[in-house]
């Protein structure tokens, strides 16, 4: 089945165009590397993708629900991790990953277990008790991996997901959100020498909004 | 197309968890941080104070003290109703509950329930405080705890459809008032019509006390309503 699938994808803002006619088809399982310079659309693309962000026109399936209108049957399904961690700075890490295990119906039983194993794959025990707001910017970006892995959903779209990360940080990052068990993968990256040899295929954005896919040359 | 049938969708996650897991996020960050609450109460024993040597009076009764304890609670009420939202706008909560599985109208719910939970316990920190300044009696105090219960869910209801929208502009700090206090006219003439005669001169009245209790539990319906029926769209791109 296509993960994605998009034909003729548009996405303006008033006048300017940030996408035009992206086309793009993805299986369930692949990797696909979003390339192109700052101001190109890629992480307008991710929100389109995430629902967050209507198309202005063409066609649009994600996990088989057609965008906009289905939007509702792929939600809990996605993992989002922007620019932004998504995360309370007046909570602490477990209370906000508590707080996003509720919303995405984690049985409560399981939640506790689930935030643990999660919290030490990222090597984050240790702070996980401190508000988000006495973290720095790379504890902040692990504990938003956490967040977006939190409910396994089948489709991950990273907007550059090593963003502040170590080299630790980046290898313990790899574990969770690298290709592994079938997940299926976007990832916005301004470092393809690192993504390009996990991806299948490479979407190379330009700054009018116009795409161009390829099979993913170093893999 | 070829994907035609996708897998089912993720089921819908009740909408009193996802009630209750906001509502317990914004009061814990509230206890955690203050950010509301004492400036709310600040502003408005401050403004009893100014209006005690304001108007020179030492007691106030009937329209009067109507007036100043309902326009006092009121511009209080907007410096909660301003903030409501911020942390879902500045730390990208509004995404986050766009991507779960809930409807969400549970956000606005727990937003109004917060609202209400401040505005209740703004009125218990200073109505007694307005007691003690400009009334003779105690007497009207409970039954204009109902009045006051009454005109909150109202209030909550309005204030968390305008804050919502006005969130998304630069200008959020002007918006909402401008928005809310004409949508509060109604809500202000039944809400002082009933205080009125529980603090008319000589001890409470009940001189058309029910009808003005039915016409803010109108107007929390109508409002409840709205926000039921528009929110989701509110929270479209």
């Amino acid at each position: 089945m296509n993960a994605i699938e998009l034909r003729g994808l548009r996405r303006e803002y008033g006048e300017r165009a940030a996408l035009r006619d992206v086309g793009l088809r993805l299986e369930a399982g692949e990797s696909l590397a979003v390339l192109g310079p700052n101001g190109a659309g890629k992480t307008t693309l991710l929100r389109v993708l995430a629902t967050l962000l209507r198309p202005s026109g063409g066609e649009a399936r994600v996990l088989g629900a057609r965008l906009p209108d289905e939007a509702w049957k792929v939600r809990g399904r996605i993992g989002f991790l922007s620019h932004e961690p998504l995360l309370y700075r007046d909570l602490n890490g477990r209370e906000n990953l508590r707080f996003h295990a509720r919303l995405h119906g984690i049985e409560r039983g399981a939640i506790e277990e689930r935030i643990s194993f999660l919290l030490a794959a990222v090597g984050m025990e240790r702070r996980a008790d401190d508000r988000v707001a006495e973290l720095s910017a790379g504890m902040r970006q692990r504990l938003a991996i956490c967040r977006c892995v939190l409910h396994e959903p089948e489709l991950l779209l990273l907007d550059e997901p090593d963003s502040h990360l170590d080299a630790p940080g980046r290898e313990l990052a790899r574990e969770l959100l690298g290709p592994g068990e079938g997940r299926t993968r976007v990832v916005v990256t301004h470092d393809p020498e690192r993504f390009l040899p996990e991806a299948d295929k490479v979407l190379r954005l330009a700054v009018d909004g116009s795409a161009e896919l390829t099979e993913a040359a170093l893999r | 197309m070829t994907a035609e049938a996708g897998p089912p969708a993720t089921p819908v996650v009740p909408s009193t968890v996802a009630f209750r897991a906001i509502l317990g996020k914004d009061l814990r960050a509230e206890l955690r941080t203050l950010q509301s609450l004492p400036a709310m109460a600040l502003f408005a024993v401050t403004t009893f104070v100014i209006f005690r040597f304001g108007l020179d009076r030492t007691s106030l009764s009937g329209d009067l003290a109507a007036g100043v304890l309902w326009a006092t609670l009121l511009f209080a009420a907007i410096l909660g109703i301003n903030r409501l939202f911020v942390a879902e706008r500045e730390e990208g909560g509004f995404d986050a509950i766009r991507l779960a599985p809930i409807d969400r109208t549970a956000l606005f719910a727990a937003k109004a329930a917060a609202l209400l939970a401040y505005l209740v316990v703004l009125e218990l920190v200073v109505v007694p405080v307005f007691a003690i300044f400009f009334l003779d009696s105690a007497a009207a105090l409970a039954p204009l705890a109902l009045v006051l219960l009454l005109a909150d869910l109202g209030l909550a209801a309005t204030g968390t459809l305008i804050s919502s929208m006005a969130v998304n502009s630069r200008a959020r700090d002007l918006l909402a008032p401008l928005v809310l206090l004409p949508l509060a006219v109604p809500l202000s003439i039944a809400a002082t019509g009933a205080i009125e005669p529980l603090l008319a001169l000589g001890g409470p009245g009940y001189h058309r006390f029910g009808t003005w209790l039915a016409v803010l539990g109108l107007y929390d319906l109508v409002f409840l309503l709205v926000g039921y029926a528009v929110f989701d769209f509110l929270l479209e791109d």
